[in-house]
């Protein structure tokens, strides 16, 4: 499904991600860890299109098309769905709006007529449910005056809405309570089937009790340095990143 | 000669030249106040860019311009303005057409008023009611530095008077239609008069609009009287074309416990600039003052506002927000004055504007002058440009740049429309800024009205 090979990101003239090679396949989850600052924010907003930085080297093939090539708005319609770390607060903007806005182009892309102001309500009632999200927040504008907590929660609701094919989870985990980690959980979990796929960058062994994934990745100062099972996370949540560093930092300057 | 005694000698000699026609279409209190009007006008000339509030604001190629008629009125102009037909959209209203700044004159009823209120033309109701028009015609215009007002005083022969009783309330709106229309270019002036008395409740909606391609030039003078407890609500939409030029100054005099809203909704016009002036003179007063411009090619928007605390435990609040594109410019200066007595008195204003591209330029000036000392004041200005993240935020759900942009703006511009309370003149405003967002905006969409032609 989704091919990265030796991708290199430059921003601001400095290397951040420095040759990253991945393979996702249909059905997957995987995992991604690693120290603040290693490069994991970045990787997620490449995917997804954000332009900016320079891509210096490297290819990424997403159903066979080549990603790079295509625009943000274009990528969510094949089915990328990035879950910010930071969502961000657009005034003005109401929720209701932004995801009828949003599906009504995701429909169009695939040649169906806009759902009606009736179904759309309904469906977002429906979500909402799965999600668990205050019936309040979306009547509000986009993320503005939600807590971190609710951000989080709407991040998973519009990817309910939208139902990606591969979505990718930046640390949709933290700041978020015991409860609401399980709801999270329990709509990734819902939402998945054997033709899709799940990146979730997470910090925490927590999350992956909840969703059990099939690799595990270390991405360390803009490279993956290690790739394992599931038993890595566990690994890494007693013994930290100090034994990776080493490793690395002793293969490198060694 | 130098232009600016140029241009105080075209303008004297017009109304030397014309004064007869002048006088004779016009009313003897109106006519009482030229003489000396045209001598302040000569004492100050045109407001030039050395003048502090019309620092980034350049009249003088508007005003040497040759037009082909100058606002003095023509029988035909009256009947043009009567027989002018427009059909009632969606916003239900009571409706008046001034045709190039000339009011329809019909004694003041307008069908379906309730009783109690007068609206129609200036002239005719200075001489069927001089007491009340005597009693606040040219006691709020001040002319402070600005020598567009004396002009207006000097040359304008009607305009609308609207009169509510104390007591009256008006739900449905009063709509003013200023429709500028001729074959020739035109320089126009009118002079309207709004007396709220105590408790009385007047919302006022007032469309600018430009049918015929003509090069226009208006001067506008509107002097408000707010009584006791009494609302007064304007709301002004202006959508001109590039070839047009518009001046408005609104000075709404406020008595205690009063509330007032003006609103400023610019959507299209070559030069536009509206003075807008809040005296809060009885204690209690409360005031809005709000705005929204869009603008874009060589297009220039100024908005001045003064807000004048005279008494104590006044609130005012000051919002303006726009959005320029291409090589448009902007302007809002706001000033805020507190009196030595007005103790206790809140203060708030903002202005953002957004700048679309590295050409448009807007400048934004607060103007706070506070001799009481028991005041809260706040003002805040920000340009900048669209939130990049926010943007990529939206497409990264799948709606596409411009759509994306688009929404970014509205979503920017709701700030000023949420403060319209009305729903169905809401939604109607909504509309309009999405059509002008979305390039769509004609001529005949601009008001709430379609018109015939
Ligand atoms: N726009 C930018 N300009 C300059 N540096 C940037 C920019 N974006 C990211 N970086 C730098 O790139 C590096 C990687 O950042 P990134 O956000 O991808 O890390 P991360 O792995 O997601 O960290 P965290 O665990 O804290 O979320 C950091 O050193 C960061 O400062
Ligand atoms: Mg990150």
């Amino acid at each position: 499904m989704l091919q990265i090979v030796n991708l290199k990101v430059e921003i601001e003239g400095k290397e951040i991600l420095k040759g990253i090679s991945l393979n996702v396949k249909k059905g997957e989850i995987h995992a991604i860890m690693g120290p603040n600052g290693s490069g994991k924010s970045t990787l997620a907003s490449v995917l997804a299109g954000k332009d900016f930085g320079d891509i210096t080297e490297g290819k990424i093939t997403y159903m066979g098309k080549n990603l790079l090539e295509m625009a943000a708005e274009d990528r969510s319609k094949e089915g990328i769905f990035l879950g910010f770390q930071y969502p961000t607060e657009i005034p003005g903007v109401s929720m209701v709006n932004f995801m009828k806005t949003a599906l009504n182009e995701h429909r169009k892309y695939r040649g169906l007529e806009p759902l009606s102001s009736s179904d759309f309500l309904k469906l977002m009632r429906e979500k909402k449910d799965l999600v668990k999200i205050e019936s309040g927040l979306t009547n509000r504008s986009v993320n503005e005056g939600f807590s971190g907590g609710e951000k989080k929660r709407n991040e998973i609701f519009q990817m309910a809405i939208l139902e990606p094919k591969l979505a990718i989870l930046d640390e949709t985990d933290s700041g978020l309570d015991i409860d609401a980690l399980r709801i999270v959980a329990n709509g990734v979990n819902q939402l998945k089937t054997p033709e899709n796929a799940t990146i979730v960058i997470t910090h925490y062994q927590r999350l992956l009790d909840y969703i059990i994934p099939d690799v595990v990745h270390v991405l360390y100062d803009g490279k993956i340095v290690k790739t394992g099972g599931k038993e890595l996370a566990v690994e890494l949540e007693k013994k930290g990143y100090d034994w990776i560093k080493k490793d690395v930092d002793i293969v490198s300057y060694g | 000669m130098d232009n600016r005694e140029a241009t105080i000698k075209r303008f004297s000699d017009l109304l030397r030249d014309n004064r007869n026609r002048i006088e004779k279409n016009s009313a003897g209190l109106l006519n009482s106040f030229r003489e000396e009007a045209i001598k302040q006008f000569a004492e100050l000339g045109l407001p030039d860019r050395k003048n502090e509030s019309y620092k980034y604001t350049n009249l003088e190629p508007w005003f040497n311009a040759n037009y082909k008629s100058y606002f003095v009125p023509e029988a035909a102009d009256f009947r043009a303005a009567e027989n002018f037909k427009c059909e009632v959209t969606d916003l239900d209203s009571y409706n008046l057409v001034l045709l190039n700044g000339f009011p329809p004159r019909y004694n003041g009823i307008m069908a379906g008023l309730p009783e109690g209120i007068w609206v129609g033309s200036l002239t005719e109701a200075a001489e069927r009611y001089p007491g009340i028009v005597e009693k606040h015609y040219g006691k709020y215009a001040h002319n402070g530095k600005d020598g567009l007002i004396p002009l207006n005083t000097a040359l304008a022969s009607d305009g609308v008077f609207v009169y509510m009783e104390k007591g009256i309330t008006l739900h449905k709106p009063i709509q003013i239609i200023n429709l500028v229309h001729s074959d020739g270019d035109m320089f126009v002036q009118h002079r309207n008069l709004i007396i709220v008395e105590d408790n009385a409740e007047l919302p006022i909606i007032v469309c600018d609009h430009a049918l015929s391609p003509q090069k226009f030039l208006t001067n506008a003078v509107t002097e408000v009287y707010v009584g006791e407890n009494a609302h007064f609500d304007i709301l002004r939409v202006q959508n001109e074309h590039n070839n047009a030029a518009k001046l408005t100054h609104t000075f709404i005099h406020q008595e205690k416990s009063s509330h007032a809203v003006s609103n400023n909704i610019t959507l299209h016009g070559g030069l536009v600039r509206n003075s807008t002036y809040h005296r809060l003179n009885g204690e209690g007063a409360e005031c809005n003052a709000f705005g929204l411009y869009f603008t874009d090619r060589w297009q220039h928007v100024d908005n001045f506002v003064s807000i004048d605390h005279a008494s104590p435990n006044c609130i005012s609040n000051q919002l303006f927000k726009g959005v320029l594109d291409d090589y448009a410019t902007g302007a809002f200066n706001g000033r805020i004055l507190v009196n030595k007595g007005a103790q206790k008195t809140l203060a708030y204003q903002k202005n953002n504007t957004i700048l679309l591209t590295d050409d448009a330029k807007m400048d934004s000036k607060p103007q706070l002058e506070i001799y009481a000392d028991d005041v809260k004041c706040s003002h805040g200005a920000t340009i900048g440009q669209l939130d990049e993240d926010a943007l990529f935020y939206l497409r990264s759900r799948g709606i596409d740049k411009n759509e994306a942009r688009l929404m970014l703006m509205f979503g920017f511009a709701r700030e000023v429309i949420d403060n319209i309370h009305t729903e169905a003149l809401r939604e109607r405003i909504d509309e309009l800024v999405l059509k002008r967002l979305r390039g769509e905006l004609s001529r005949c969409t601009t008001c709430t009205i379609n018109c015939d032609k």
